[in-house]
């Protein structure tokens, strides 16, 4: 790696700092001698205690998505099932089929309280929901990245005609109204693999959302790496690659790239919390993920439908939202901060 | 000033046209039989006839694109009458024109979305430029922290719990409803102001924190240092300098939330239960009822281009590169 900053032989100065360097993130820096800016960054990053909390709990919820199976066969429950019509709960749903006991039913028994009318697990649904949108936006930025990445280095390093068109190409994405597109073509992308006669199974849902999703998701990312790369392509390092007779893809990779991670990084951690916003709308409007998979969007449809007689149900649901985007918002700023200095908040 | 207008509209409809036939050749040329699409789970093979036959789907695709194309410019003849000019075909399920659904439900969403910019731009520049006057102050505080929180929130979130305080449980409002502005003002204002002010308290947010990272920059640029050490007004410099440097970024941003802001009102429209575009769209998709959902959707790029070009004038308004090159 070769940034302008620093030239590619400067290695004994690692051993000045070894325990920096063991700690330095493995991703952007391998083989990482002297102070990267990826070691820098990492230490303001140490220091900034906002942006040390906010990872934390973004971790913790990835953590608890991951671990649902596991958290919820110790709780003892799972989102199928009714719980109501188990002999072992009788008085669960009152009369008029709303959760007995205050605060929507929550107890020992069950944490954050009882589904109206099924009488579901609320603690295991958002579980499972929040595992459900988790996996799916990190799949759709995954995928809206790379497309960005890729297609904002060619544009930005061959210019010209390839450049032009590539960005016409982005400009016409970008006048799609973007949930309107997902809500129309959800059913069209369905329909192209089964036919609607058939009952649409869970895989393949998921699989026209991450396809919708992926295919407005890269326009501001291309963008981005487009404008980074053309102010890098003109440096002198660069300039000194192409005359060494280095190869436009080993550019590309070994010079430009390293350069231009910090962006895309924090490009990226804004866009997984709105990703996982799109999937919830989705659900919420009622196309996206259906009965019986759990899904936190749905969550919300299902309170907005009950809230008046039971508002306690969508509690749990919106703080957790809230506090999961708040956490990555938080996150994105810190990762910023720590990467660029210069930029106050 | 004209020329610039026009160079706009003609780019305008050259992208209409393009996101016209994407979305129709990706509806259309799926390997799906549309007549059975129309006709649902169980029908005879009569009714998809006569539906292939009504709905054209016989003939070949580029002819069929073609007749569409022509009929959003000079309308169309269906079994059911004529479909005038701006002619979006038919809904396979209601067989009611989908121009005239969409002018039905049209109303609604533009009330929201044109009201709640107001709103936001209002409340989310000017805590925002408050925020940056009294830069480091208890103020700035609560403000950026408020807004950081508020901008995590979710319409389909804030929109119950407001509707639980203020309606529910207070009852000083009425649950909200839509009434047309020209049936009575005072009503289309009142039953409009909840969803208002949820969809704007989250773009509110956005736009407080966004003004005020643009006017703290804008404070940092050496003419702004220049004209304070020159000993101008601190009132002035912030007004006339600063905030006229800092409009331009925020146009661009404005410009690009378009879209995001339609999105707004179409969840804001399910939140309230409200019969807007975008559950037209999803009473399209969950019927499978193409024409419909296209039609929203052509109908959505169409009034996020003409926004645009609005917004691309105010740009040119307020900043002379733009207007003169």
């Amino acid at each position: 790696m070769t940034s302008p900053t620093k030239a590619e032989g400067s290695g004994p100065s690692a051993a000045l700092e070894p325990e920096l360097a063991s700690k330095a993130e493995p991703a952007e820096v391998e083989k990482l001698e002297g102070r990267s800016p990826g070691q820098l960054m990492w230490h303001r990053f140490k220091r900034d205690r906002t942006g040390m909390i906010s990872a934390a709990v973004v971790i913790f919820f990835f953590a608890v998505a991951a671990l649902a199976p596991v958290i919820s066969s110790l709780y003892g429950k799972n989102p199928y099932t009714l719980y109501a019509q188990e002999p072992e709960y009788p008085f669960l749903l009152d009369d008029f089929a709303m959760p007995t006991g205050s605060l929507g039913g929550m107890s020992g028994d069950f944490w954050f309280g009882v589904e109206p009318k099924l009488g579901r697990d609320v603690f295991t649904m958002l579980l499972y929901g929040m595992r459900t949108s988790l996996y799916m936006a990190v799949l759709v930025t995954l995928f809206s990245v790379l497309t960005g990445v890729v297609l904002g280095m060619i544009s930005g390093y061959f210019g010209g005609k390839v450049d032009y068109w590539l960005g016409r190409v982005t400009d016409f994405f970008l006048a799609f109204p973007q949930q309107l597109f997902f809500i129309a073509f959800m059913p069209v992308v369905t329909a192209m693999f089964v036919s609607p006669k058939d009952e649409t199974p869970t895989y393949l849902r998921a699989v026209a959302i991450i396809l919708v999703m992926w295919f407005l998701g890269w326009m501001g990312m291309a963008r981005l790496v487009r404008s980074s790369v053309l102010s890098l392509r003109e440096r002198e390092f660069v300039e000194a690659a192409k005359v060494s007779g280095a190869s436009p893809a080993r550019i590309v990779r070994k010079e430009i790239l390293p350069n231009i991670v910090t962006p895309i990084l924090v490009q990226g951690t804004y866009m997984l919390p709105s990703s996982i916003l799109s999937i919830a709308f989705l659900s919420y409007v009622g196309v996206g993920f259906t009965e019986p998979t759990p899904d936190w969007g749905r969550m919300f449809a299902i309170g907005a439908g009950i809230y008046e007689q039971d508002p306690a149900f969508m509690f749990f649901p919106g703080i957790a939202l809230v506090i999961f985007v708040l956490a990555f918002n938080l996150l994105g700023d810190s990762v910023r901060d720590a990467f660029d200095p210069k930029t106050g908040r | 000033m004209l020329q610039f207008l026009i160079r706009r509209l003609s780019g305008a409809v050259v992208i209409m046209f393009l996101i016209g036939a994407f979305t129709f050749f990706l509806f259309y040329s799926i390997p799906q039989d549309f007549a059975q699409l129309a006709c649902g789970k169980n029908c005879s093979p009569e009714n998809i006839a006569v539906i292939r036959e009504n709905l054209g789907l016989d003939k070949p695709i580029t002819t069929q694109f073609w007749e569409f194309m022509m009929g959003i410019v000079s309308g169309r003849d269906f079994p059911q009458g004529h479909c005038a000019a701006p002619c979006l075909g038919v809904s396979f399920d209601s067989g009611d024109f989908v121009w005239d659904s969409i002018m039905d439900r049209f109303p609604l969403t533009l009330s929201l979305t044109v009201g709640g910019l107001v709103i936001f731009l209002l409340f989310g520049l000017g805590t925002g430029l408050l925020a940056a006057w009294k830069r480091g102050t208890a103020v700035d505080k609560i403000v950026s922290g408020a807004s950081m929180v508020l901008s995590s929130f979710q319409i389909y979130f804030l929109g119950p719990i407001v509707l639980g305080l203020l309606v529910y449980q207070t009852g000083w409002f009425e649950n909200p409803k839509y009434v047309p502005f020209t049936d009575n003002p005072g009503s289309w204002f009142v039953g409009m102001l909840i969803p208002w002010a949820v969809m704007a308290t989250i773009f509110t947010a956005q736009y407080t924190r966004m003004a005020r990272s643009t006017m703290i920059e804008q404070l940092q640029e050496e003419h702004v240092r220049t004209a304070r050490a020159k000993g101008m007004r601190q009132r002035y410099v912030f007004f006339r300098y600063a905030w006229r440097g800092s409009l331009i970024p925020i146009v661009t941003i404005i410009g690009m939330d378009l879209s995001a802001l339609l999105s707004g009102a179409v969840v804001t429209e399910f939140t309230f239960d409200l019969a807007g575009i975008g559950r037209l769209a999803v009473e399209g998709s969950l019927t499978k009822d193409l024409p419909l959902t296209m039609g929203v959707m052509l109908f959505g790029a169409f009034f996020i281009l003409i926004l645009n070009i609005v917004v691309d004038l105010a740009y040119a308004y307020i900043d002379p590169r733009v207007r003169l090159a």
